[in-house]
């Protein structure tokens, strides 16, 4: 079974004045046809479909929907703030020496991230029921119903939930940062929380930032859910609207709008607070040797 | 005078254990001002631990280290050892400043906020003072223009003599190295070597771990071979180098040098 002797190629040198032409990727042509045929479908039916979109651009800046917007953004800043506040203390716990932070810490990061957010928003709006009146003995005392509304139910719930998960993301970031980076602070006379705030932390942002930011995004439309316990977020009010004029729809896409925005403003943000805590990352970490 | 007579480093019957491994066992040494020490042995030897036990780095099981004449990590009290907060601890390790094998720069900072971060964060000096005498020590080190480099920009022997500075701008009375040389690239380790000289002519008293025996032979006043977690010989330079007592020593020697 001997090859046939195989004839050598002319190598020809005119071979490098013949024109080049490209592939012509047939399977890239038609699939993009076709996922445009059928947005134009989607496109279509919208447009024939039974929304006003006057009623759209009539309500997108109405005042109850801007005073929800607002409510909307407010909550989830002081939501997130509470949730990070709560996260980093957590997280700092539960990398304790002392036994009895960490299970402390676990205790929280379990019982908040094991039950559903509704859940923990109800109890926190009924909690009346459980303390008529709260306070601290012998210095002062207010009716829980006065203390905590809706404003102050939703911001504990979703605040208190927060922190149980950016604790988790907090001591992963911790975790992320050379054991040589403490011990050299060591060795300059930092203490312990010193170390942490100077040395650690500002590192570990650098892998803290990418879910936080994630779950901002999220906080956004998650503060719809406190709809349930009466707190006027953008969602109730586009739904207390609709109720009156029987607008569905139009008011749920004047919110979906509003949604897109703000996240779409802080989607602007996480990029710039990233590149700010790469500084001294140039190029995939040191040069050594 | 009789400052003088204090040893910058006294260790007494020093013992670490790292589960069953003895990693320093029964060790004792002193160190007077002014010394440099080079400490030799094959890895694995506590030699490293040592280093690590006199900065607090590591707690030791038994045994006393005084560091400048202060009990390292205890009070006495009457009759009793009282062990030491946090923050007197860490207040007990501005006594001697520390060189990591792998430099351990601070990567979020630049070179000058590397070594001012100590000064104004721990000693609460004004932060004006503190970069004028930081500027000076990137000079003294030869790395004037690099002050704002962060660490990823910088070789291994210019991190490494960054972190000598940083080292330096605590003003300690001891420099402990932990082979300050050994992560480097062969032609890096000269620049290194050459600061570690400096220092050691100015007065400094150093402790220096280190493979480096030609460094040890020119500039220790005495070199101290460990094996196994144990002081085996030391000596000067020239007898423990060149005419070693011991067995384990010429061992060591004639595998390091061939």
């Amino acid at each position: 079974m001997t090859q046939p002797a195989r004839q050598a190629p002319a190598f020809d040198p005119a071979i490098l004045n013949l024109p080049r032409v490209g592939r012509l990727h047939l399977g890239r042509w038609l699939s993009a046809a076709l996922v445009l045929l059928a947005l134009a479908l989607v496109i279509k039916a919208f447009a024939e479909g039974d929304i006003a979109w006057k009623v759209v651009g009539q309500f997108f800046t109405a005042p109850a929907i801007l005073g929800g917007l607002v409510n909307t953004v407010i909550m989830t800043i002081c939501a997130m703030a509470l949730g990070i506040t709560l996260g980093v203390v957590f997280a700092i716990m539960a990398m304790s020496p002392n036994g009895v932070m960490r299970g402390c810490a676990a205790f929280y990061i379990w019982f908040f991230r094991g039950t559903p957010l509704i859940l923990q928003l109800l109890i926190w709006f009924n909690l009346a029921l459980v303390f008529p009146t709260i306070g601290i003995p012998g210095l002062f005392s207010a009716r829980t119903i006065d203390v905590i509304g809706p404003f102050m139910a939703t911001l504990l719930g979703l605040g208190i939930n927060q922190g149980a998960y950016t604790a988790e993301v907090v001591r992963s970031g911790i975790l992320s940062v050379d054991h040589g980076q403490t011990e050299a602070a060591k060795t300059i006379g930092m203490t312990r929380l010193t170390t942490l705030r100077r040395i650690v932390l500002p590192q570990a942002m650098r892998v803290i930032i990418p879910p936080v930011g994630n779950e901002v995004v999220s906080m956004v439309k998650l503060t719809s859910i406190a709809s349930v316990i009466q707190f006027s977020e953008i969602l109730r009010n586009a739904q207390t609207i609709y109720y009156a004029n029987a607008r569905v729809i139009e008011l749920l896409i004047v919110a979906a709008g509003w949604y897109l925005i703000v996240v779409s403003i802080l989607s602007l943000g996480q990029i710039a607070l990233e590149r700010h805590f790469a500084k001294g990352r140039a190029g995939a970490g040191g040069r050594h040797g | 005078m009789a400052e003088t007579t204090i040893p910058m480093v006294k260790a007494l019957s020093v013992t670490k254990r790292f589960g069953t491994l003895a990693a320093l066992d029964d060790v004792s040494l002193d160190i007077a001002q002014g010394e440099v020490v080079c400490i030799v042995g094959p890895s694995g030897s506590g030699k490293s631990t040592l280093l690590r036990c006199i900065n607090q780095l590591e707690r030791i099981d038994s045994g006393a280290i005084w560091v400048d004449g202060d009990l390292a990590g205890f009070r006495q009290d009457g009759s009793r050892l009282v062990e030491l907060t946090d923050r007197d601890i860490a207040r007990q390790r501005l006594a001697s400043g520390m060189v990591f094998q792998r430099f351990n720069l601070f990567a979020h900072m630049t070179a000058l906020q590397n070594i001012v971060e100590g000064p104004v964060t721990v000693l609460k000096r004004p932060r004006r003072d503190a970069i004028a005498e930081a500027e000076a020590l990137l000079s003294r080190v030869g790395l004037a223009e690099k002050r704002d480099a962060y660490p990823s920009e910088l070789s291994g022997g210019q991190q490494q003599r960054v972190a000598i500075a940083r080292a330096l701008a605590m003003q300690p009375r001891l420099m402990l190295f932990d082979e300050p040389t050994s992560a480097l690239d062969p032609e890096l380790v000269g620049e290194v070597l050459a600061v570690m000289r400096d220092l050691a002519r100015s007065g400094m008293t150093m402790i220096v771990v280190t493979h480096e025996l030609g460094f040890a032979r020119e500039v220790a006043s005495r070199v101290v071979f460990m094996d196994q977690g144990r002081l085996v010989e030391q000596g000067p330079p020239a007898q423990v180098l060149g005419a070693p007592q011991q067995q384990r020593t010429r061992d060591f020697i004639a595998a390091v040098l061939s």
